[in-house]
């Protein structure tokens, strides 16, 4: 079997082996649900759709993504552990790779328990379904950039605490790259193109692109490209901190 | 080449060099100890030649595999017990060690029998199903070493294999790894002397970074200060007169007092070529009617060495 998949394996097991993974499954499902249900309105708005609940996901997943990332490289880090799997015969990206298969099928698995939300829509009227299954892997694909990301920055440091800050921190800056509040602090001395370039990096946009309706390309492209560069990321800072 | 080879390893860490050029070799059927005060870059060293870390300068082959060039190569080769015996908390026992044999390539087969092997070896029967967590300090140490001798490597790396064992498990360890030690190169670090002198064939001696000595633990003794003094206690008050006796024996170079408790003096005897018989010693105190309590070969220990050639270098 390869690397990847025991890698895989490992990790994925190794979120349902505390009652973490049970607390943040509720934790998710509740506060997708409550602000589905109170903040958007579900019923008063009178439409059978999901939009009030994937509107929120980006600023769920913001919270919630690095909470499921930072143990990925910091716990190993602190336990020692990381020395025994950097000396196992086997690639780093086949390290990487799994580790970050692992939380993102621990997301997957979230948002799939929030399916009765999608069979009630069903019942209570006519939906169009394939806005919602394009919106669910364009969350999923999101979700997967912010574990990317997270993870990567769980491999600088050895404390999860630490990780976790840094990691919603600089996830905030993603979701809020078309916002008024970044793009300001580029506009003062960026050239047009850059503020375009930080513009085109907004999740926010991105999303809502592919939950407005079809399954756009360029956002496939944008949230794959990122986990493809947030994985090459993770694989220097392994690396970097090895000869450090 | 030997299994394992160092050569000219340097490791800084910004200001601080924690190895200071080590360069040894151990061949097939050698233990070697590192030995050396908290502090000293044993551990650093171990991270470098396991592939852990990247040295500053310098390189290390795992039998004749470069650990950072060509580090997949040279890690099939080597069993590494990192220092403190990490192992995923969260796992089992059993659920532990079948992923490291997986993860070194083991077929399902090859792990069930091989591990069936290594826990008889290691004495982790009881303890199979526990989560890694649950067990105490000695099962962990345990877990790592078995997990080090997975898939019998060639070479074994063992940060303080013996830490934080009670008298009876340092036993088994030590016999463990003397059963093994025929087959396999084998680098131990510790800080403990005696057990240099129960496992290994060779010690290196390391202060600041530095190898301040590379013998066997037999020509390290001989080099003490003490190798071949003899001490002879007397229950006097005043030493003295004892002393002058002692002096003008034959083969006696020179006799201080090396301590004196509850009226007991102890006098160590610096001999020369020749050594002074114990029944001349008796007697010629005898004679002036001090009474010898005892009268011993002082057998240096290797402590005593260790302080000596670590005196001076003091830890970072």
């Amino acid at each position: 079997m390869g690397a990847t998949l025991l890698v895989f394996r490992r990790e994925f097991a190794a979120y349902f082996a505390t009652p973490v993974a049970a607390v943040f499954l509720v934790v998710f499902l509740a506060l997708s649900a409550g602000l589905t249900f109170l903040m958007s309105g579900f019923f008063e708005r009178g439409t059978a759709d999901l939009t009030g609940f994937f509107f929120w996901h980006p600023w769920l997943f913001l919270v919630l993504m690095p909470a499921i990332a930072m143990r990925l490289w910091a716990e190993e880090r602190r336990s020692g552990t990381i020395e025994l799997l950097m000396t196992l015969p086997v690639q780093l990206w086949q390290i990487v790779v799994g580790k970050w298969l692992a939380a993102w099928a621990f997301a997957g698995l979230a948002l799939l328990l929030t399916t009765p939300l999608w069979i009630t829509v069903n019942v209570l009227g006519s939906p169009d379904n394939g806005v919602i299954i394009s919106s669910y892997i364009g969350s999923w694909l999101m979700a997967g950039a912010f574990l990317a990301l997270s993870a990567a920055i769980s491999g600088l440091t050895k404390s999860q605490v630490l990780a976790f800050i840094a990691a919603t921190a600089v996830s905030f800056i993603f979701v809020m790259a078309g916002f008024d509040l970044v793009i300001s602090t580029v506009r003062s001395w960026a050239p047009n193109f850059i503020i375009d370039a930080v513009r085109s990096m907004s999740f926010l946009g991105h999303f809502q692109h592919i939950t407005d309706g079809v399954l756009e390309l360029p956002s496939i492209i944008f949230f794959v490209s990122l986990i493809v560069f947030s994985l090459w990321l993770n694989i220097r800072v392994i690396e970097v901190k090895k000869a450090a | 080449m030997g299994l394992v080879d160092a050569q000219d390893l340097y490791k800084r860490f910004g200001s601080l060099t924690a190895v200071d050029g080590i360069s040894f070799k151990v061949e097939r059927g050698e233990v070697v100890g590192f030995l050396g005060p908290n502090g000293a870059g044993k551990s650093t060293a171990m991270r470098i030649i396991s592939g852990f870390l990247e040295p500053t300068s310098g390189q290390a082959w795992i039998d004749g595999h470069n650990s950072h060039t060509d580090a997949i190569a040279a890690r099939r080769k080597l069993g590494y017990l990192p220092e403190g015996a990490p192992a995923y908390a969260d796992m089992s026992v059993g659920a532990y060690l079948n992923f490291v044999a997986a993860m070194h390539g083991m077929s399902k087969r090859q792990a069930h029998d091989r591990l069936a092997e290594l826990v008889e070896q290691v004495h982790l029967i009881d303890v199979w199903n526990q989560r890694i967590d649950s067990l105490s300090k000695g099962f962990k140490r345990r877990v790592g070493i078995a997990q080090a001798l997975v898939h019998d490597p060639d070479v074994l790396i063992l940060d303080e294999p013996t830490d934080g064992l009670d008298p009876n498990q340092k036993f088994e360890m030590r016999t463990l790894i003397r059963s093994i030690a025929p087959q396999k190169a084998i680098v131990i670090s510790t800080h403990i002397l005696e057990e240099v002198e129960a496992v290994c064939s060779r010690a290196i001696i390391i202060a600041r970074g530095r190898m301040l000595a590379d013998a066997t633990p037999a020509e390290l003794l001989a080099g003490a200060p003490q190798a071949g003094s003899i001490a002879v206690t007397v229950a006097v008050a005043d030493p003295e007169p004892a002393l002058q006796i002692i002096a003008r024996e034959p083969g006696v170079a020179r006799v201080v007092v090396a301590d004196r408790i509850n009226g007991v003096a102890r006098l160590v005897i610096h001999t020369s070529t020749s050594r002074p018989s114990a029944s001349g010693l008796v007697g010629a105190l005898g004679r002036a009617n001090i009474p010898a309590d005892e009268v011993y070969l002082q057998r240096p220990t290797l402590d005593d060495v260790f302080r000596q050639i670590t005196a001076g270098v003091r830890e970072h």
